[in-house]
């Protein structure tokens, strides 16, 4: 589903981040992507997204060389990916319903039809008490669950969590893996970024390993 | 089919109880995704408002310059005079006549006013004091001619008619005049112009920065729209939307705002003409917006507003372009 070949990072002039990055990751897989903290994890999940371009190598997702592609159909590339950032990104003047929306909205649907959608999924995730509110009043493991929603509401062929379970207590960061967990078996490939090795330890999956900017792959 | 069309029916008014109201709301319309109140969209609104009033007064004050400027040519254009110095052995009256009629047959003249001898001694008194006796004196007879509004008259054709039909007959056309006076003119439109151009460039800048200035909190919308996979278009469809309803809605407070003031400037200026002032301002034109004025304030308002638009896109298409 997506390939990497010899991919090369760097910001602007700066000493190379990633190096020679060789990897695929499979239709259904699930994977935690870890290193220690500035290893490059968030930069290589930006790469995933095509918000960033890599300074060499090539990127082959869904079967289309990243490199040749117009921005409108990196945008439409970009419908069949979720990103759960590290700090959300949600909007403050939307409530969580038009948050979660977001997505479906920009396909151009209206909210007639998706309306039981998204209430079903913000029930799912637990919010379905918060509704209407607007995100300053959820609390951190309510706005994680509101971005994982977001991510997952137009069903991505591929989810990408940043640190999802961050700055959430262990109850929490078990019940968010679970539902990574699920997800996955409903047939979504799903990549979280961690450094956080007792949420690893919990489930038996492939670790892409960041390390001096290589990767070790531990099928 | 029609069981069918039945049944979807139901479904969808049960779909519809089922579904709460957003709180706060009568209906379910749509949410905004940029967001309409905010602190910096009424700044920006507020900036517009201010720019197109000072716009739009300008633009009705050079207005008024170059209406005069024209009005005042025009007025004096339409005169000429004829001269006729008494000639021994000729009656200045039966000359007089001869060049009145003359002048009236050209055409384009309108009138044909001899200046009676009372009249002509009446203007000389002045210079020459009223105890003289002017009789004996042979003092020049003059005629006004006025020309129809906007018609050209053949003054070569006139002048050599005079030359052979009236002794003693010579005309002035104002020509020096009227090219004096049309120097002036033009110099007062030039300067209107400039005046105004530097109004609108500052009224462009000042919006433009303003529009940045309010787009600038906008910035995470845009990119979260951008990750959930928007295209450009569309994103910035939504924030061009927007801020052109708000450059409408400020340039048209400032713009009613603008005329309200030119009206009023009108009426004082109209309280305060006498009779002669009166006929002063219809040589030198006054207040008056007219169609043109109307239609400048219109343009001045899409104007502003387009700026503000196409502002917010390209603020847009430029953070679009700069996510890492
Ligand atoms: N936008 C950026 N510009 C320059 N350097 C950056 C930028 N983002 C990240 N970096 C650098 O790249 C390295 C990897 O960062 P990041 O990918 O955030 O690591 P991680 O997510 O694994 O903690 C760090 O040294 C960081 O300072
Ligand atoms: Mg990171």
């Amino acid at each position: 589903m997506i390939h990497f070949e010899n991919v090369g990072l760097r910001y602007g002039l700066g000493p190379e981040i990633l190096r020679d990055l060789t990897f695929d990751i499979a239709p259904r897989s699930f994977q935690f992507l870890s290193g220690p903290s500035g290893a490059g994890k968030s930069t290589l999940l930006r790469l995933l997204f095509l918000t960033l371009k890599p300074t060499r190598g090539l990127i082959t997702l869904f079967d289309h060389d990243t490199a040749t592609l117009s921005a409108d159909s990196l945008a439409v590339l970009r419908r069949r990916i979720g990103v759960v950032f590290q700090d959300f990104r949600l909007l403050d003047h939307l409530t969580t319903f038009d948050n979660v929306a977001l997505p479906l909205r920009v396909l151009g649907r209206d909210e007639e039809s998706y309306y039981e959608e998204v209430a079903e999924l913000l029930n799912w995730v637990g919010l379905g008490e918060h509704i209407w509110s607007l995100p300053p009043v959820l609390s951190g493991g309510e706005k994680q669950r509101a971005a994982i929603a977001r991510a997952v509401i137009a069903r991505p062929q591929l989810l990408l969590a940043d640190e999802p379970t961050g700055n959430v207590d262990p109850q929490l960061a078990q019940r968010l893996l679970r539902l990574f967990i699920e997800l996955n078996k409903s047939g979504t490939s799903v990549v979280i970024a961690t450094h956080d090795i007792a949420l690893m330890d919990q489930y038996d999956a492939r670790r892409l390993v960041l390390h001096d900017g290589y990767i070790h792959v531990y099928d | 089919m029609t069981r069918g069309l039945a049944a979807a029916l139901r479904k969808g008014v049960a779909r519809m109880r089922r579904r709460p109201l957003r709180p706060g709301r009568e209906t379910r319309g749509d949410v905004h995704i940029v967001p309409r109140d905010s602190i910096a969209a009424n700044a920006l609104a507020a900036v517009v408002a201010i720019m197109t009033f000072l716009a739009a007064v300008t633009s009705g004050g050079v207005a008024m310059v170059i209406g005069s400027a024209n009005e005042w040519q025009a007025e004096v254009a339409r005169e000429m005079t004829i001269q006729i110095r008494p000639t021994p052995g000729h009656d200045i009256e039966a000359e007089i006549s001869r060049a009145q009629q003359l002048a009236l047959a050209a055409p384009g003249v309108v009138e044909a006013r001899a200046y009676s001898r009372e009249e002509s001694d009446r203007l000389l008194e002045p210079w020459l004091g009223s105890g003289l006796s002017l009789d004996d004196l042979p003092v020049p007879r003059m005629i006004a001619v006025r020309i129809a509004r906007g018609a050209v008259v053949d003054t070569a054709a006139l002048r050599q008619s005079l030359a052979r039909d009236v002794a003693g007959a010579s005309l002035d056309d104002h020509r020096s005049g009227i090219n004096r006076m049309r120097g002036v003119a033009k110099a007062a439109i030039a300067g209107g112009m400039g005046v105004f151009g530097l109004v609108l460039a500052a009224t462009v800048l000042s919006v433009t920065f303003a529009t940045r200035g309010a787009m600038a909190s906008n910035r995470p919308i845009v990119e979260v729209l951008h990750f959930v996979g928007a295209k450009e278009a569309y994103i910035a469809t939504q924030f061009q939307r927007h801020f052109l309803w708000l450059g409408l809605k400020g340039g048209a407070l400032g713009g009613i705002a603008a005329l309200l003031f030119l009206i009023l400037a009108e009426r004082v200026s109209g309280l305060f003409m006498g009779a002669a002032e009166a006929e002063a301002a219809a040589v030198l034109g006054h207040f008056s917006m007219g169609f043109t004025g109307y239609a400048v304030v219109a343009a001045e308002v899409g104007l502003i507003a387009a700026v503000t638009a196409l502002t917010s896109r390209q603020v847009v298409i430029h953070t679009l372009r700069n996510i890492e």
